[in-house]
């Protein structure tokens, strides 16, 4: 049939990088966990789980897990809260708020590598932005990156710093996509402000707010440009996240098996989370395009 | 929410509104302000006074001078330019032939297909940064700026965009520029991809921003100097001044790097926004 080889011609180029970037390496990663080469050897040996047991015993890569749930659970819900308030009172298109706008969604567009490197004065104790301008409300230093129990929070401000911007950008999208009638239906029953947010606006975000979610998810576990720029994962690990360990174990210690093996178990995760919302993203794209 | 609620509003309430979003504001920009501020201080005013916004010095470029003296900023702009722009050209002819077969054409296992690229959106090129490189270097492809494209050669969400772009324009045009004598190549490029070009647009920007601002894989891949992109250079830079706690350098060198994102965003800020309302996967 013509038409069924003239799609694989077209598809070929895009499904050829597919493969080679995606599918590939997710098996070819997945074999070279099950095997190890130890120093000065040839040939690696088939170990069958010895990687993953190493990995899990290793107190560094629990770390890591932990802290990035707590990294999970601080970024995702504040930014999407900060990015539907901030639509709240920014959705209504003015002079003013246009330029409010841009201002929240700037951080979203430079790198996060150039955030981190802006962050690390606003950050640095006494003489930095946030302890200056709070010293002046009669606040006292703070060590922000430097203290093992702030720091991975200090991340995560940042974090909702650079990306509540951008969920407010949906979530304006969102709204502007409620109908007014409801609001009016609401009014003529006497509904308060509260019920008005309670009753129409988040039951309607809802497809909305699964989408920016996800999005938000995926974002926490493969960025860690600001880990590698501000903390190197200290201190004392405290802020070391699971995509900054593989990246450790593969470009500093150059241990490969750890490193696989944690790759194989990241890819896991996130494997599960896009069997549990491929509806959702499908349903975002259509719904966003 | 909105109308309803703001004719009721009284005047103290807006007063107050603009109070807190208007503080909100000041307090987000603070980084972006400190940056400018920080990157035209003459250095005699010594760390202590480095954090103050009040604009109460002489602007000097001082800082400007330096930070281009101790980094190859020519050569990182060169070699992020060629990523940025190299990435999207092959990306365009990627994304346009698959989107095209995916909204016209028929063929076996298409929806299965079509879900192996949506979980790519998912499976994202920095989770497998050990295998791509190991892949990479097996290829002969290690320290090169071709490696730091590859792995985004082909994009999910390109596809995914155009392909409902595509969906959305009536096949009678294709149909009256075939009898109109048209090869496939002369309807996608005199019909299709102008009445793609918003999306095209779109899908550019967000492709434009993303690569600009890529770390993690290039400082995997690159080991030379003469071929590091800008971020990776910031990053060695910013380590640098950092330990000589020379801030204004650092929020110089931040400029220069943010400077054409500044500039674009600045012009084209309508853009940007409903490039990226279109993108939700960067």
């Amino acid at each position: 049939m013509k038409s069924e080889l003239k799609a694989w011609v077209y598809l070929a180029p895009a499904l050829f990088f597919l493969v080679m970037f995606t599918y590939y390496p997710m098996l070819q990663v997945l074999w070279d966990s099950f095997f190890f080469k130890a120093y000065g050897q040839e040939s690696a040996q088939f170990v069958w789980f010895d990687n993953y047991k190493r990995l899990f015993a290793d107190p560094a890569f629990s770390q890591a897990v932990r802290n990035n749930l707590i990294y999970a659970l601080g970024t995702v819900f504040p930014s999407l809260a900060v990015g539907f308030f901030l639509a709240l009172a920014l959705m209504k298109s003015t002079k003013f708020r246009n330029f409010a706008r841009a201002v929240f969604f700037f951080p979203t567009l430079v790198p996060l590598i150039a955030a981190a490197a802006l962050w690390i004065f606003v950050y640095f104790p006494n003489v930095g932005l946030l302890d200056y301008y709070l010293g002046k409300l009669g606040f006292g230093p703070t060590q922000w990156l430097g203290d093992s129990n702030i720091a991975l929070y200090s991340l995560m401000l940042l974090a909702i710093w650079k990306n509540a911007g951008f969920y407010m950008l949906f979530y304006i999208s969102g709204l502007q996509g409620i109908g007014e009638e409801y609001y009016e239906a609401a009014e003529l029953e006497g509904a308060t402000w509260f019920q008005r947010l309670r009753y129409i606006t988040l039951p309607l975000l809802g497809p909305t707010t699964a989408f920016v979610f996800i999005i938000a998810l995926i974002h926490v576990f493969t960025y860690v440009d600001h880990v590698v720029m501000m903390t190197h994962g200290g201190p004392i690990g405290s802020t070391n996240l699971v995509l900054y360990y593989i990246f450790q174990n593969a470009h500093e210690f150059n241990d490969a098996a750890k490193a696989t093996a944690s790759t194989v178990v990241s890819v896991g995760v996130l494997l599960a989370i896009s069997f549990l919302s491929i509806r959702t993203m499908e349903r975002g794209i259509h719904y966003e395009s | 929410m909105s109308t309803n609620a703001s004719r009721k509003r009284s005047l103290p309430a807006m007063l107050l509104f603009f109070i807190i979003i208007g503080s909100v504001t000041v307090i987000w920009s603070g980084p972006f302000l400190w940056m400018i501020i920080a990157s035209f201080k003459p250095q005699t005013f010594g760390g202590l006074d480095m954090a103050s916004l009040a604009p109460n010095f002489k602007p000097t470029l001082d800082n400007y001078r330096m930070a281009l003296m101790s980094a190859e900023f020519g050569t990182l702009y060169i070699n992020t330019i060629i990523v940025t722009f190299g990435t999207l050209s092959v990306q365009l002819v990627t994304v346009v032939l698959a989107a095209y077969a995916f909204a016209r054409l028929e063929f076996r296992f298409k929806t299965l297909i079509f879900y192996m690229f949506l979980m790519q959106l998912m499976i994202v090129p920095p989770i497998l940064i050990v295998p791509n490189l190991k892949t990479i270097v097996s290829i002969g492809l290690d320290d090169t700026l071709v490696a730091v494209m590859a792995p985004y050669f082909a994009s999910a969400f390109g596809i995914f965009l155009m392909r409902q772009t595509f969906k959305s324009i009536p096949r009678d045009f294709e149909d009256a520029a075939v009898i109109d004598g048209c090869n496939w190549f002369q309807v996608l490029r005199y019909v299709l991809l102008p009445l793609a070009k918003p999306a095209l647009v779109a899908f550019s920007i967000v492709s434009i921003v993303a690569h600009w601002n890529e770390f993690l894989w290039p400082l995997m891949v690159i080991d030379s100097p003469d071929k590091m992109t800008l971020t990776v250079g910031l990053a060695s830079f910013t380590r640098a001044a950092e330990g000589a706690a020379d801030w204004g350098l650092i929020a110089a060198g931040t400029m220069i790097v943010m400077f054409p994102l500044i500039v674009a965003f600045v012009l084209f800020q309508r853009q940007f926004v409903s490039s990226f309302m279109f993108s939700g996967i960067k």
